[in-house]
C-alpha cells in the first residue's frame, strides 16, 4: 500500500504530534529534574544553589513521607479491590438476560461522567455531613450517633467516593470482556457437567484475567494521581495525604520547589514502572 | 489501446524476492488469466500492473509508454477488487460516477454512461441504494460498472468471484465473458480456480512462486503442459502422475495420464487395481484405484453411471496417444 | 451468553440489577431532586424525596449571583477548543500511522500513550512557572493548550484504531479511479471516518470537561471552568445544599447525556485496545 511518495508525506503528517508530545514530556520534566537538585524556595530566599541529592533524601526521610505512602497504598488498594470485585460481580449480573438492561447500564455507568469536584462535594455535604447529610439521618433513624465521616473515617470516605466514581469504568470494561467470551465454551463445559462455581473459576475468571489486569493497571495510573477529591474534602488532613497530594503541597502550598520536585521525580518513576507493564500488554495487542 | 508489456519486472519485499525478473506480453483485446496456487504472486503481479505496488526493478509499458513510475491514477486502468471495495457512503449511482468525476467528465456524459452501464448490468433499479443494501452479486456488478464507465486501456480483476456462492459464480463468469466480447477491451483476470481460467481465458499465465511456468491458450495448456506443475494444475481432477517402472517403460522419469483418458474394464487391461472411494455424480463417476504401481491412488473418470463399488477389482488401460512424458527435471519430453 | 432462561431467573436478574443500578445512580438522582428544593427542605430530617414544593429559585440564584455563565463558557471553550485543536493535529498523525505504517509505528504509538501516564504533579511547578513567564496563567488559551496535550495521546490512539478499520482496498479503489491524495482524503477517507472522528470528539470533550487537576491549579477568577467553580463550594457560607445541587446539576447534565452515548468509545479510548 505504501509507495515512496506516500512515505514522505506520512512523515510530515506525523511530525506535529510527535514534536508537541516530545516537548510536553521533555521540557517540564527536565525542569523538574533541574529543580530537584537545587534548594529553591521562591517565597523564602529564592534559588539557593545546588544541593545534589539532598532533596531526594529529605523527601523520603521526612516524617510525612511514609504516612503518605501508606495513605496512597490504602486508598489506591482499597479502590482497586472494591471496583474490581464488585465490577466483576456487576458485570456478570448485567450479562444475564433481564428486562431494561439498557437502562440499568446507563444507571451504572453514570457516576464515571460526573466531574470529580461535583461528586466529592455531593458526597461530602449531602451524604456524609454529620448534621445534615443523608447518612446522618439514616444513622439517627436506627438510633445510632452519626459518623463524622471526613474526620473520623476519612480514608474510608475518600475510598468510597473514588470507588463510586470508578466502579462504572471497571464494570464497563469487564462487561465488554465477558461478552466477548464465546457462549460455546461455556456450553461445552456445561455438557461436561461443570457446576456454575467451576465454570466461573476455570473458564470465566481466566478469560477475564486479561481484562482485570488492564483495569488494574489503568486504574492504578489514574488513581495515583487523585487530586480533586482530596482537595475539596479533606485537603489532605486526617491521614488522607497521598503521595501526590504531599508533592502538591510541597510545591504549590509551602513552595519548597526543590523538595517537591524531587518528590515529583519519585512519582514519575513509580508511574513509569506501572506504565511499562501496561504498555507491554497493549503492545502485544497491537501486533494482533 | 490495451497493449501491456512487462520487461524484466522484479518485486522484492525487503530481502524476500517474491517475483524474480519476469517478461510478459499482453495484446490488445486479450482476456488474460493469471492462475496459480495461493502465494504464487499473481495478485502481486496484478497490483504491479495497476501501480498499487512499486516494482523493485524492470519496466511496465502500457501502449508503448513507460508507465513504471506512474501512480495508479494516471495509468488509465480500471480494477475490480476481490472485496468489491465499493464506497459505502455513496449510492450506487455515485459509486459508478466516481471515476468519471475524478476525470472531470461533463455531467451529461456521466449520466449517459451511468444509464448505459446500469442497463447492461441490470442495476437500473438499484441506482439510489447504498452498497450495504445490496446482495453480493449486485455489489459485484456495481464494482464492474464502476470499472467500465471510463475508457480504460485494460480492466484488472482480482479474484472477483471468490466471495460469491457457487451458483452465482457460474452466472457471473458468463456475464464477464460476454462483457469482454462486447467491449473488446484487454482484461487481466486473477484467480486460483483453474476452471475459471480454462473457461474464460484467451491466454493463461500459470504462475508458481513468482515464476511464469507457462503461457498459452487453455487448450494448449491442457494438451501440452510444459512441466509437471502445469500438468498437475490444469485439469480437474488432476492428471495422474506415475514414476518408477511404469514411467521407465515409456522412456521417461515420470508419465502423466488424465483421469478422462483411462478406460476401465472388469476383465482385462494394462493395469489391475482395487477400487477405493467411488464418487457417483450421475453425470460422471470418479473412481480412486489402489494398487497401481507408481501412483496411489490413481483417479479414473468415466462418463455416466458406472456400477462399481469399494473393493471391486478392475482393469485400467490408458490411451497411449494421451500419455504425457516428463524427464528428471519435470520438463515435458516431446 | 444469551440463552433461553426461565422467567423466574429473568425476574430475579431484573430485580437485582435494577436495585443495584438505582443504588449506584442514587447520589446523582438525589442531587437533581435537591436542586429543586428550598434550602430548608434540602436538609430536612426525615429527608424528603419527591413530594415537596418544587422551585427553580436555586437555578436562578446560581446563574445570576455567581456569574455562572462565564464558568460555563470557559468549560465549553476549553473542552471544545482542546478537543478540536487535538483533532487537527491528530488526524494527520493517525492517518500516516494507519495507512503508511513503518517499522517504528508501533513504538511511536506506545510512546505517545506513555506520555499520558506522566503524573501531573511531576510537572506541576515547571508548567506553573512557564505559564507565569508567558502570561498564560488564568487564561482560557493556556488551559486549552494543556488539556489538548494531555488528551492528544488518546485522540491519536482512537483515530488510529478507527482509521485502521477502513478497508485499505477502498482507498486503493479510489486511486485506481483516478483520485489524487487530496481527492482520496476529501471524498473517500473523511466521509468514512466521520463516525470515528465524532466518537473521538465526544469522549475527549467529556474527559476535558471533567479534568480536575490543571483546571484547579492553573486558573483563578477569569479562566476557571465549572470544575473550579464547583470546587469553590467546598468552603461555603451558610446553607447551600440546594444551590450546590443546582450548580452541580447544571455542570454535569450535558456530560451525563453525552456520556450515555459514548460507552463504546470509552472502552476503546481508555483501554487502548487491550480489551475488545
Amino acid at each position: 500500500m505504501a509507495t515512496q511518495s506516500s512515505r514522505t508525506a506520512a512523515r510530515f503528517m506525523l511530525a506535529p504530534a510527535v514534536v508537541l508530545l516530545l516537548g510536553w514530556m521533555l521540557v517540564p520534566l527536565t525542569m523538574t529534574l533541574y529543580f530537584s537538585f537545587k534548594r529553591y524556595l521562591p517565597l523564602r530566599g529564592g534559588d539557593q544553589g545546588w544541593i545534589g541529592f539532598e532533596n531526594y533524601v529529605s523527601f523520603v526521610t521526612s516524617s510525612a513521607f511514609w504516612p503518605s505512602v501508606m495513605a496512597t497504598l490504602i486508598i489506591v488498594g482499597g479502590v482497586l479491590v472494591i471496583t474490581i470485585v464488585f465490577g466483576v460481580m456487576l458485570a456478570m449480573l448485567l450479562d444475564q438476560p433481564m428486562w431494561g438492561q439498557g437502562i440499568v447500564r446507563i444507571l451504572v455507568i453514570a457516576p464515571f461522567f460526573v466531574m470529580p469536584t461535583v461528586s466529592a462535594l455531593v458526597w461530602k455535604n449531602m451524604f456524609m455531613d454529620p448534621v445534615n447529610g443523608l447518612f446522618a439521618h439514616l444513622w439517627k433513624f436506627f438510633g445510632a450517633a452519626p459518623v463524622e465521616w471526613l474526620s473520623q473515617a476519612s480514608m474510608t470516605s475518600i475510598i468510597m467516593i473514588v470507588s463510586w466514581q470508578w466502579l462504572p469504568f471497571a464494570t464497563l470494561i469487564l462487561l465488554t470482556a465477558i461478552q466477548s467470551l464465546s457462549s460455546e465454551q461455556l456450553e461445552a463445559s456445561e455438557m461436561d457437567g461443570a457446576p456454575f462455581i467451576s465454570r466461573f473459576i476455570y473458564i470465566i475468571l481466566p478469560h477475564l484475567g486479561r481484562a482485570i489486569t488492564i483495569v488494574l493497571l489503568i486504574q492504578t495510573i489514574f488513581l495515583l494521581g487523585i487530586f480533586a477529591e482530596i482537595f475539596v474534602t479533606t485537603q489532605g488532613s486526617f491521614g488522607t495525604r497521598t503521595l501526590t497530594y504531599l508533592i502538591y503541597q510541597r510545591v504549590l502550598e509551602s513552595q519548597n520547589v526543590g523538595l517537591g520536585s524531587a518528590g515529583g521525580i519519585y512519582a514519575v518513576i513509580l508511574a513509569n514502572i506501572i506504565a511499562i507493564f501496561l504498555m507491554r500488554i497493549v503492545g502485544k495487542n497491537l501486533d494482533a | 489501446m490495451g497493449r501491456i508489456q512487462l520487461k524484466q519486472v522484479k518485486k522484492a519485499f525487503g530481502d524476500v524476492v517474491v517475483i524474480p525478473p519476469l517478461d510478459l506480453e499482453i495484446n490488445d483485446g486479450e482476456f488474460v488469466v493469471f492462475v496459480g496456487p495461493s502465494g504464487c504472486g499473481k495478485s502481486t503481479l496484478l497490483r504491479l500492473i495497476a501501480g498499487l505496488e512499486d516494482t523493485t526493478a524492470g519496466n511496465i509499458e502500457i501502449d508503448g509508454q513507460d508507465a513504471t513510475g506512474l501512480p495508479p491514477a494516471k495509468r488509465g486502468l480500471a480494477m475490480v477488487f476481490q472485496s468489491y471495495a465499493l464506497y459505502p457512503h455513496m449510492t450506487v449511482r455515485k459509486n459508478i460516477a466516481f471515476p468519471m468525476k475524478m476525470a472531470k467528465m461533463p455531467q451529461e456524459e456521466q449520466d449517459k454512461r451511468i444509464a448505459s452501464a446500469a442497463a447492461a448490468l441490470n442495476l437500473t433499479d438499484y441506482l439510489d441504494r447504498r452498497p450495504g443494501q445490496l446482495s453480493g452479486g449486485q455489489r459485484q456488478r456495481v464494482a464492474i460498472g464502476r470499472a467500465i464507465v471510463r475508457e480504460s486501456a485494460a480492466f484488472l480483476f482480482d479474484e472477483p468471484l471468490s466471495n460469491l456462492d457457487a451458483a452465482l459464480r457460474v452466472g457471473m463468469r458468463m456475464e464477464i465473458s460476454e462483457l469482454h466480447k462486447k467491449l473488446d477491451t484487454t482484461m487481466i483476470y486473477v484467480t486460483h480456480d483453474q476452471v475459471e481460467a480454462m473457461t474464460m481465458a484467451d491466454k493463461i499465465v500459470v504462475l508458481q512462486a513468482g515464476v511464469i511456468e507457462q503461457v498459452g491458450s487453455p487448450l494448449e495448456l491442457y494438451r501440452a503442459p510444459r512441466n509437471k506443475f502445469v500438468a498437475g494444475f490444469i485439469g480437474s481432477p488432476k492428471m495422474n502422475l506415475l514414476d518408477g517402472a511404469e514411467a521407465a517403460k515409456h522412456n521417461a522419469e515420470t508419465i502423466g495420464i488424465r483421469p478422462e483418458h483411462i478406460s476401465m474394464s472388469k476383465t482385462e487391461g494394462t493395469w489391475q487395481g482395487t477400487v477405493g472411494v467411488a464418487e457417483h455424480l450421475g453425470s460422471d463417476t470418479f473412481m480412486h484405484i489402489h494398487g497401481i504401481p507408481g501412483c496411489d491412488p490413481l483417479t479414473v473418470r468415466a462418463g455416466g453411471e458406472v456400477d462399481v463399488k469399494h473393493g471391486d477389482s478392475v482393469f485400467l488401460t490408458p490411451q497411449p496417444e494421451q500419455i504425457h512424458r516428463f524427464d528428471k527435471k519435470g520438463l515435458r519430453i516431446a | 451468553m444469551a440463552r433461553a432462561v426461565t422467567n423466574n431467573r429473568k425476574i430475579l436478574n431484573t430485580a437485582a440489577a435494577w436495585t443495584i443500578g438505582l443504588l449506584i445512580f442514587f447520589p446523582i438522582l438525589w442531587t437533581i431532586l435537591t436542586s429543586f428544593k428550598t434550602e430548608a427542605t434540602a436538609i430536612a430530617d426525615p429527608p424528603v424525596f419527591l413530594f415537596f414544593d418544587w422551585t427553580l429559585e436555586n437555578y436562578s440564584t446560581v446563574m445570576d449571583r455567581s456569574n455562572y455563565g462565564r464558568f460555563l463558557w470557559n468549560s465549553i471553550f476549553i473542552a471544545g477548543g482542546s478537543t478540536i485543536l487535538g483533532l487537527i493535529i491528530a488526524i494527520p498523525a493517525a492517518w500516516s500511522m494507519a495507512f503508511v505504517p513503518s517499522k517504528r509505528t508501533k513504538d511511536i504509538l506506545l510512546w505517545m500513550l506513555s506520555t499520558k501516564m506522566l503524573p501531573a504533579v511531576g510537572v506541576l511547578y515547571p508548567i506553573y512557572l512557564i505559564f507565569i513567564k508567558l502570561g498564560l496563567l488564568d487564561t482560557k488559551f493556556g488551559l486549552t493548550i494543556v488539556l489538548m496535550l494531555i488528551n492528544l495521546p488518546i485522540i491519536v490512539w482512537m483515530l488510529y484504531t478507527y482509521f485502521r478499520e477502513i478497508p485499505g482496498e477502498i482507498l486503493e479503489a479510489a486511486r485506481m479511479d483516478g483520485a489524487t491524495l487530496k481527492d482520496e482524503v476529501l471524498y473517500v477517507l473523511t466521509p468514512m471516518a466521520v463516525p470515528g472522528i465524532a466518537s473521538t470528539l465526544l469522549l475527549n470533550f467529556i474527559l476535558a470537561w471533567n479534568e480536575a487537576f490543571w483546571t484547579l491549579n492553573l486558573t483563578a477568577a477569569k479562566a476557571a471552568p465549572l470544575t473550579a467553580f464547583i470546587a469553590s463550594y467546598s468552603s461555603p457560607e451558610g446553607l447551600f445544599y440546594a444551590k450546590l445541587s443546582a450548580a452541580s446539576t447544571m455542570a454535569i447534565a450535558p456530560i451525563l447525556i453525552m456520556g450515555w452515548f459514548s460507552q463504546k468509545q470509552l472502552v476503546r479510548g481508555l483501554t487502548f485496545g487491550a480489551v475488545k
